[in-house]
């Protein structure tokens, strides 16, 4: 029963659209001044994910190009992708979180349809070492390309 | 003299990041180059840029002057015997993939074997793997025990007569046990087999008599030594030197070039080919005066002190697993590797750095010793003579707060 009803509610339609979901978070790091503090936000959102599998942490869900472990998988469910992620460093999974809680439950269109600018928004980007920035992109590569793969699925 | 006085030598200690005093524990990586470094590079740029052992003219003649003093130099420093055992690479990495090369082509046939230790940066283990699927050879491995000691008594069981060489460090990049290469040098000459010694991280710390210890090879890199990068160093007895082919072709390192055939230039330019890191070899020579100025009793007992208050921090705290355990009469030089239960190395170097300081996290280049103790990589601070008590202090501070936020 317990399972049924975290299913459907990992399954909702977001309430908000793409653009509104970054400006929140936009909003939410445009009020904090040390990079200290954006750190225990993301950390706060890193403990807050959603549980991923452990028997899912399978070599072939892990974005390459990370320094820390990172898997993403995803779920098609009316027409909607649904992401779930982990990392085993918690900033690093507060980051992909931000980005699940923004591109979870869209159609491959509105994924596709967006430019991504507002992780440069936040600030984030320039603030990683480039190591980091390089995990970073690779996340986002990966969410587009998820998209991608299965507008072309869904439209054929 | 203090370390706050030796500190004014090195710009980059004065810089500032994110607004705070930087404190610089990441010296295994890179140590700070000194003024006199970097005016050396400076001078060689803007007043004696010519290449080097070919024009008559009179700057080619500082230039190669410059440069060939430095061999010198070098020479002296690491207690070699001839200034043609002295060969200018672009780093530690450099110098063991031309011994892993030459020597390779020279003396390694299929079945052969080469023994290179657990703990060995991948710098160490990649090059000597190349050679022996070339060569149809098998390596071998020295293990390393729980607490970070090479296991040096097994090393006997694993040579035999088919043993051609053996690869350890000085110092390893992620334990920094001063390992006993003089013993193992020992062992190995004793069956025959020859001994690279991996001093990367060994030089700047420990320095080397490669006569006293008698290695067959030694490699080290400039950087890691006050000096500019792209600036390596390899010794390598001239026996050896003499009987190994070229490693690349082209430039000062030919005899004649004629299209049925072409002769080698004598050790060193042998083994020198293209041109030379003009502008940064020289800097080796202020560099190693630095490390002689700062291999100094007063300045080694302070960072002694330091890495004493380090060790102590760290180990009392219950959270804490140090990884390089020094035991009885072994040696450890200021560098501090260990995971902390329940905090992501990255996750901490990450809060570290936004407190000003820096550290290195990760695998360290030496995945093999991560995959010994079953980790996925680990914090590590580095000090150098130039760190203060008040870093440490301050870096014990910053660890703890890291902690607490992660946890």
């Amino acid at each position: 029963m317990t399972e049924d009803v975290n299913k459907n509610d990992r399954y909702i339609v977001p309430e908000k659209s793409v653009k509104e979901a970054q400006d929140e978070l936009i909003d939410q790091f445009s009020m904090f001044d040390e990079w200290l503090d954006k750190y225990e936000y993301l950390i706060d959102l890193g403990k807050n994910l959603n549980a991923y599998p452990e028997t899912d942490k399978t070599d072939d869900k892990l974005i390459q190009g990370c320094q820390s472990r990172v898997w993403l998988d995803y779920k098609i469910e009316n027409g909607r992708i649904y992401f779930i992620a982990d990392s085993d460093a918690i900033i690093t999974k507060g980051i992909i979180s931000m980005l699940v809680s923004v591109y979870s439950g869209r159609t491959p269109k509105e994924i596709e349809g967006d430019d991504f600018s507002f992780i440069d928004k936040i600030g984030l980007k320039e603030n990683l070492s480039p190591t980091r920035a390089n995990g970073l992109v690779s996340m986002i590569g990966t969410i587009r390309a998820v998209a991608k793969e299965n507008d072309l699925l869904l439209n054929n | 003299m203090t370390a706050k006085e030796v500190r004014t030598s090195f710009p980059e200690l004065s810089v500032s990041v994110y607004g705070k005093k930087l404190v610089y524990f990441d010296n295994a990586a890179t140590s700070q180059r000194p003024q006199s470094v970097i005016d050396k590079w400076v001078e060689l740029s803007s007043e004696k840029n010519s290449n080097i052992h070919r024009a008559v003219h009179k700057i080619a003649e500082s230039a190669t002057d410059e440069f060939e003093s430095t061999r010198d130099s070098v020479q002296k420093f690491i207690g070699a015997r001839h200034r043609e055992e002295i060969i200018f690479t672009s780093g530690t990495t450099a110098s063991i993939n031309l011994v892993a090369f030459s020597f390779g082509e020279a003396f390694v046939k299929e079945g052969d074997e080469v023994i290179v230790s657990e703990e060995e940066h991948h710098s160490n283990i990649v090059p000597w793997q190349m050679m022996c699927e070339r060569k149809g050879a098998v390596l071998k491995v020295l293990p390393v025990d729980d607490e970070g000691h090479l296991e040096v008594e097994k090393l006997e069981g694993l040579i035999n007569e088919r043993t051609r060489i053996l690869a350890v460090a000085q110092i390893s990049n992620v334990l920094g046990i001063i390992n006993p290469v003089k013993k193992i040098v020992g062992i190995c000459h004793s069956k025959g087999v020859p001994v690279l010694v991996d001093g990367a991280q060994g030089i700047v710390h420990e320095g080397m008599d490669v006569s006293d210890v008698d290695c067959d090879f030694y490699a080290f890199s400039g950087h890691k030594i006050y000096a500019a990068p792209g600036v390596g160093v390899l010794y390598g007895k001239k026996e050896w030197l003499d009987l190994m082919p070229p490693y690349m072709g082209g430039g000062e390192m030919i005899g004649h070039v004629r299209f049925s055939g072409t002769t080698y230039a004598p050790l060193p330019e042998k083994f020198e080919a293209g041109t030379q890191n003009l502008a940064g070899v020289p800097t080796l020579k202020p560099a190693i005066e630095m490390a002689n100025l700062l291999n100094n009793s007063e300045l080694k007992h302070y960072s002694e002190e330091i890495a004493q208050f380090l060790s102590g921090a760290l180990a009392s705290n219950p959270l804490v697993h140090l990884y390089g355990l020094p035991r009885g009469e072994e040696k450890k030089i200021p560098l501090f590797s260990f995971i902390v239960e329940g905090a992501h190395h990255e996750d901490l170097a990450l809060i570290l750095d936004k407190m000003g300081v820096a550290v290195r996290s990760g695998q360290m280049c030496a995945e093999p010793i991560m995959d010994r103790y079953k980790v996925t990589g680990m914090l590590r601070a580095s000090l150098a003579p130039y760190n203060t008590m008040e870093e440490a202090v301050y870096f014990v501070e910053c660890l703890n707060k890291a902690i607490k936020m992660l946890r």
